[in-house]
């Protein structure tokens, strides 16, 4: 079972993120760029069905040279192929574009799967896994938290929870699976893994290699545009509800969600 | 000059601190009040490969260079100084005089499980009567015939006692020299030979999670082939290891003070008083800048040393110098941690405490302050 993950590097959670002074980006001198966690679940799940069927896993990664060292952590972790596709012409390309590019660096390959997250907790689009299955023409299977893939490898059953439910689908391979949290822990880049993943391969591609045209891609074919960013408002003080016994402060509580904060 | 790190040490620093935060973190407190060291982390340090990590891959090793061993030990030891001993230990005081010392034999023999953390070693070089001044062992070894018989004691043996220890590394006096000194030789020694006794130490101020021992030896009888490289070398390799253990130290130092400095800029941007956090405060906020200035200043002078180890450039000095800077910033750092922290610094909750405690013997162990003082005066043309 060949299987593709398709990674993405967004800023650390734990870096302060500051709106640059143009309005519509971020200032990134600081920021400190890992995997995108939902992606970490696709690497770890890929992994985990190389381990249990064979086959050969490989890591896609689209942006500037710094996405090679999430694309090596993916090595590390037992990937056992790299590609980034690196081109100044991709920069602030949209999902439908990225996953144009995505795709034209797919097609040629012998796959059977493909993972990548559900989001990328940087914008928080979602939208990647389907417009990278639609460019494929290949089912998606999307938000999931367990993949088991049939005995003869040529079809996948996945759980996604619905409301408290969890809803089974089964599709024929290949497909996009997009990653959701609760679908496995992933492992850590040990540090004989770190020393073996210097020697992976990683190829590097341009548009031109992808034969895609840079009219495709990039700020001017964006379907979407970021009129301005805003940081979240600063969180309020909390407020302490008075009352003598636990029934008057359920009371206050009460009324306080009807009428000021007229949630109930 | 190139300040930057490789890709690898970066994924590392990465990968160790993510284990570090999930695995050791919500454990170090409970496991430093019971005094108890951790079978179970020891085992996911070893899955992860913080054992071995400068030895070759022929002997189970990752084959890295000294920084990145460095990174390691820095990055568990901003979450916890227990853990950094069992590792920083390990790998230079129990791994160490193995790898750089020992025959074939002696490698093929005890290396690889010991460089997949299955197993530890011990280092047995202080004494009752032995601590600074080493060179007065008292730990006798008679060499006879095929055999050395052991008798006498060692004290404070980081990992000597755990369950999974195979074995010490004793450094004994096996004779006199021609000029009069007592001949010095390492003998390794395996767990479970008779004679040989180790027993954990309790009641500890710091490194509460870490395996402390004495060790005794009652007319031990181990094998001649047990003696680590030839007779009468044994100060010398206590010496070099040395060396290379005061950089593990010097990591535990520095990784110590960046995890004070981490916790102390947290609380300070969220505790308010007076109407805003303590953090907007000018005496605080020098705080936060000084210790991020040491912490710099500390960094740089470690990665230095082991870039000389790395490049095999003299680095006795350099060691010397980085172990005894960077216990003393993190002694400066913990305390203004502590202080930031007020009430709230004195209680285990809030780790800082910990960190305060956990300092203490990186001023003492592997060489005083004052010795690495006498160490770099030395070297400077003093003394």
């Amino acid at each position: 079972m060949n299987i593709i993950v398709c990674l993405k590097q967004v800023p650390d959670t734990d870096s302060q993120i500051k709106v640059a002074p143009d309005g519509n980006s971020i200032v990134t001198d600081d920021v400190k760029w890992v995997m995108n966690p939902y992606d970490e679940f696709g690497v770890e799940e890929a992994l985990q069905i190389k381990e249990k069927m064979g086959g050969e896993v490989t890591v896609i990664g689209l942006g500037p040279k710094r996405v090679t060292e999430s694309i090596r952590t993916a090595l590390a972790m037992g990937a056992d192929k790299g590609i980034l596709i690196n081109d100044p012409a991709l920069e602030n390309s949209d999902a439908l574009a990225t996953g144009r590019a995505l795709a034209a660096a797919i097609k040629g390959l012998d796959y059977d799967l493909i993972f990548t997250g559900q989001r990328g907790v940087d914008d928080d689009m979602g939208l990647v896994g389907a417009t990278l299955a639609e460019f494929l023409d290949i089912p998606q299977l999307s938000i999931i938290v367990k993949a088991e893939i049939s005995e003869d490898g040529k079809s996948v059953k996945v759980n996604r929870a619905v409301e408290g439910q969890t809803l089974v689908i089964e599709s024929s391979l290949p497909a996009v699976i997009t990653t959701q949290k609760g679908l496995n822990e992933p492992r850590y880049a040990s540090l004989p893994g770190i020393m073996k993943a210097k020697k992976k391969p990683l190829e590097e591609k341009t548009l031109a290699d992808l034969g895609l045209d840079p009219s495709q891609v990039g700020e001017g074919a964006r379907k979407l545009k970021i009129m301005e960013l805003t940081p979240p408002p600063q969180r309020e003080t909390g407020k302490i509800i008075e009352g003598e016994t636990p029934e008057e402060k359920a009371a206050e509580l009460v009324r306080l969600l009807h009428e000021e904060a007229k949630l109930i | 000059m190139d300040f930057s790190l490789s890709m690898e040490q970066e994924i590392l620093r990465n990968s160790v601190r993510q284990f570090a935060e999930n695995e050791i973190q919500p454990v170090a407190r409970e496991l430093d009040e019971k005094e108890e060291f951790s079978y179970e982390t020891m085992k996911k340090m070893g899955e992860l490969g913080l054992f071995g990590m400068f030895v070759s891959e022929g002997y189970g090793g990752q084959a890295m260079d000294y920084v990145s061993y460095i990174i390691a030990t820095e990055e568990i030891a901003r979450v916890d100084g227990s853990h950094a001993a069992t590792v920083a230990a390990g790998n230079s005081l129990g791994i160490g005089p193995l790898y750089y010392f020992g025959n074939e034999e002696q490698k093929k023999k005890y290396l690889p499980k010991l460089c997949t953390g299955e197993t530890l070693w011990g280092f047995g070089l202080t004494e009752p009567n032995a601590g600074s001044d080493a060179g007065n062992t008292q730990t006798n070894a008679v060499l006879e015939g095929d055999e050395c018989i052991i008798n006498g004691s060692k004290i404070f043996i980081t990992n000597g006692s755990t369950d999974i220890t195979k074995g010490v590394t004793a450094l004994c006096r096996t004779g006199t020299r021609d000029d009069g000194r007592p001949e010095l030789s390492c003998i390794l020694i395996e767990t479970g030979t008779p004679g040989f006794e180790a027993r954990e130490m309790h009641g500890k101020l710091m490194w509460r999670a870490s395996n402390t021992s004495e060790l005794y030896f009652d007319d031990c009888r181990v094998p001649m082939e047990n003696l680590l490289g030839p007779r009468g070398n044994g100060f010398y390799q206590m010496m070099q290891t040395l060396d290379g253990g005061r950089l593990s130290i010097g990591a535990m130092g520095l990784g110590g003070a960046q995890g004070c400095f981490d916790k102390a800029l947290k609380y300070s941007n969220e505790r308010v008083q007076f109407g805003k956090p303590i953090s907007n405060f000018q005496v605080n906020a020098f705080k936060l800048a000084d210790m991020s200035l040491e912490i710099e200043c500390a960094r740089l002078l470690l990665y230095k040393a082991c870039w000389l180890r790395d490049n095999d450039k003299p680095y006795t000095k350099e060691a010397a110098m980085a172990k005894l800077h960077c216990s003393e910033v993190m002694y400066r750092c913990a305390n203004h941690a502590v202080q930031l922290h007020g009430g709230y610094g004195l209680m285990k909750e809030y780790d800082v405490e910990r960190f305060y405690r956990d300092q203490k013997l990186l001023d003492i162990g592997e060489g005083t302050s004052e010795v690495q003082r006498i160490v770099i005066a030395r070297l400077i043309g003093g003394l």
